[in-house]
């Protein structure tokens, strides 16, 4: 597991469309932080960004954290639920740090008349802005696994966790899934988690 | 939202919304008022719940309008209670009617009014208001907290404030305050344990010459005395205070936060004045900050508020001192970055991104473009979509303000105008009536008489505002078509009840006002009521209305698809 250095923090921006539980999602990482002793701020926006927009949030944890938003350039973590909302996020990639995690979903824009970027194209423009790209099939994997695909940020969580990429141990994210997530969808929420 | 009121005083992740709550409570607020507005709605959504539990002794409203809750706030606090009104910035404009007075008259109990404003106009349509000005001009005490714990604490001590001064205070917030959750330390929260209700001395708060100007009088002598309280608050603090540094920092709400973060990242031991109490303006503590600086750099989102007053302080306490900060961007909100730029810029050192490349390659990306759409099965989809097919071509369309103000997004780009609550209406009594005026243009060929308006207003917003301008299209006879889009709910802000539900906000029972009782007898003839689902009803009534010399009404009902669900 990677770790912070006293001085740093640890910037996460998740990126995503109304309705694809990044709050929830932003809760359960502001909790896990706490818990482990870690000062939090997190960012969200409510209201028109609703209903079908672009949603971004914006969470950074650390010894002392004064922010609320991830400065341009800033992200260590990138966690996009729908790809073509990955590269609104680069603006928060830098070469240097950022990993950008990215669900392979596409949905549709009425706005652009359903055209959408291809994965390739995606991929290459982030370039300038990322250290590394890690396209998961996550929506498709949750489907098949539980039927739920809203439960496809609490995958790409368990990913980001399993795999290091986060600087949060197992267990107070398991912690705080339990603290938020509202008894009736708590199994399938932790089984998601640990996929 | 429960966890709100827990008693266990450990660390609590809490939106800056929340933490205000929470604050109250803390303070022993009695009587919460409210009209539900993004970035404020979650103060009323969490006291709504709380109050419907026995245990918080609450007393908590949806007021139809920000004025009317405004007024009940001060009706309570009259009484000797602790009341709050909470509201997002253009709330306060509808508010301010009563406000002014209200400051004039100060109150008995504690009144705090919590208003904030939204920088970069996220979940707002109408200006980039800042809410700054409204403390100058109503004499109003202004607090300004930068993170959740500060939320809380600033509330719990507005509270205090207003009881010591008996006047209302405000707290005053941004999106990235109200909106920001981190760790608060909790305190205990009192719960009233008597009645504190007291009866009004006879003629106290009534204004009227003369009165109103021993009032004034009264009032200008007690902000002195605010004043020297307020040079002396910890709400204003200074860090780094011992720096020998030539190079100082004035800042206040979310600003302070981006400043410090800047601060370490580029390593420097400014002294930074950060300011909470912000009127009445803190003359001397500036003064003394400023007087040994050669550079200050004012970091504030929106207007240069603090910048104009420093430079003013700056004449009297030194003169040769340079100001920054009009560099900083005056639309949209400030970021991180541009604070850590200009402090690099000014103190000569280098950032390891280059901004402006970082920006250019940014804005090279063809990004999705995406809008915010009526949520799928949402009524308004059939009325929008009756309309096309309806209305003649020249037809021009008044919005306002809720879900239904996305008629001027693709597919439905039928909004003329958008300017504020119940606006849609009067607008379109003006638009109608302007072929009556004498003063003709000869020349022109076009024939505006033919143009016919069409209005849109929701359920809560015709409550709200849109009555008086009905009633203004019968009392001076102008026949615009208008809309009423009664979904059953408050839709935009999160589903709050309103005068049409029959619920109130702490979940009791009450009349349920019909809308079509309402234009009737503001004496509208021409009134159908009609659920969209019937299409070609609703087709022929709008077409058969657009030809009416007078007025007409539509009230298009079919409730909101959350409401099903619930």
């Amino acid at each position: 597991m990677i770790k912070i250095p006293n001085s740093k923090q640890f910037n996460v921006v998740i990126v995503g469309t109304g309705g694809q539980g990044l709050i929830t999602l932003l809760k359960i990482l502001a909790e896990a932080a706490m818990l482990q002793g870690f000062d939090v701020k997190a960012s969200e926006l409510h209201g028109l960004s609703q209903r079908g927009g672009s949603v971004e949030c914006h969470i950074r944890f650390g010894k002392k954290v004064y922010s609320p938003l991830v400065g341009a350039g800033g992200a260590d973590l990138v966690i996009a639920l729908e790809q073509n909302e990955a590269l609104r996020a680069a603006y928060y990639g830098s070469k240097k740090k950022t990993i950008f995690l990215i669900n392979k979903l596409n949905i549709f824009s009425p706005a652009a008349s359903g055209k959408s970027i291809s994965l390739d194209r995606i991929s290459k423009d982030l370039n300038k802005f990322a250290k590394k790209i890690v396209i998961l099939d996550a929506s498709e994997i949750v489907k098949k696994e539980t039927g739920a695909i809203v439960t496809t940020g609490i995958y790409m969580l368990g990913y980001g966790i399993h795999k290091g990429l986060i600087p949060l141990k197992e267990e107070s994210v398991s912690k705080a899934i339990n603290k938020i997530i509202k008894e009736k969808y708590l199994e399938l929420n932790l089984k998601v988690f640990n996929l | 939202m429960n966890g709100i009121l827990s008693n266990k005083l450990e660390k609590m992740i809490l939106l800056g919304n929340e933490a205000i709550v929470r604050g109250a409570l803390e303070a022993g607020v009695n009587f919460v008022s409210t009209f539900p507005g993004t970035p404020a709605s979650e103060i009323g959504d969490v006291f709504s719940e709380i109050s419907k539990s026995k245990k918080a002794n609450l007393y908590f409203e949806y007021s139809t309008n920000e004025k009317v809750a405004l007024e009940a706030a001060a009706g309570a606090a009259f009484s000797g209670l602790n009341s709050l009104v909470a509201m997002k910035h253009f709330g306060l404009n509808v508010a301010s009617d009563a406000l002014l007075p209200i400051v004039y008259t100060g109150v008995e109990g504690a009144m705090v009014v919590v208003v904030a404003d939204d920088p970069g106009c996220w979940s707002s349509a109408q200006t980039e208001q800042d809410t700054r000005y409204y403390a100058e001009m109503a004499h109003l005490l202004m607090l300004e907290p930068s993170t959740s714990q500060e939320c809380k604490d600033f509330t719990k001590l507005a509270f205090d404030i207003s009881k010591k001064f008996k006047i209302p205070v405000m707290v005053r917030t941004t999106t990235r305050v109200a909106h920001q959750s981190a760790p608060v330390e909790l305190f205990n929260i009192q719960y009233p344990t008597s009645k504190i209700q007291k009866p009004i001395k006879s003629g106290r708060f009534s204004t009227m010459p003369p009165n109103v100007l021993r009032m004034k009088k009264e009032l200008l002598e007690k902000l002195e005395k605010i004043r020297a309280f307020s040079e002396g608050s910890k709400l204003n603090q200074i860090s780094n205070p011992a720096s020998r540094e030539k190079f100082g920092i004035v800042c206040s709400g979310v600003s302070y936060l981006y400043v410090m973060e800047a601060l370490e990242e580029l390593g420097l031991k400014l002294p930074v004045l950060r300011l909470g109490f912000t009127y009445p303006f803190p003359k001397k503590i500036v003064n003394n900050f400023i007087k040994n600086l050669k550079k200050i750099l004012v970091v504030e989102e929106l207007e240069s508020y603090l910048e104009e007053k420093v430079k003013a302080q700056a004449k009297e306490a030194n003169p040769k001192l340079k100001i920054f900060g009009s560099g900083l961007p005056k639309i949209g909100e400030l970021k991180p970055e541009y604070v850590l730029q200009a402090i690099a810029e000014i103190s000569g050192k280098k950032i390891n991104l280059n901004l402006k490349i970082h920006q250019q390659n940014f804005q090279k990306l063809e990004l999705l473009k995406r809008f915010p759409n009526l949520c799928p099965g949402c009524p308004y989809w059939l009325v929008f979509s009756a309309i096309k097919k309806a209305a003649p071509k020249n037809t021009i369309f008044g919005g306002d303000i809720g879900c239904y103000m996305l008629a001027g997004c693709p597919p439905h780009n039928i909004q003329d105008w958008l300017i504020s609550m119940g606006s849609s209406i009067g607008i379109a009594h003006g638009v109608c009536n302007a072929s009556k005026s004498k003063i003709k243009n000869q020349k022109s060929k076009i024939k505006v008489n033919d143009q016919k308006a069409i209005s849109f207003i929701g359920d809560s917003t015709f409550f709200h505002a849109g009555i008086p301008a009905l009633i203004n299209t019968v009392f001076n006879k102008s026949n615009p078509l208008i809309i009423i889009l009664d979904n059953g709910t408050t839709g935009m802000t999160g589903h709050q009840p309103h005068p049409g539900v029959g619920k109130t906000g702490s979940g009791e029972a009450t009349r349920a006002i019909k809308i079509e009782d309402i234009v009737l007898a503001c004496g509208v003839k021409n009134l159908k009521v009609i659920d969209p689902v019937n299409q070609e009803e609703f087709i022929n009534t709008l077409k058969e209305f657009l030809e009416k010399e007078e007025v007409s009404v539509i009230i298009a009902r079919h409730p909101c698809i959350f409401l099903k669900k619930s």
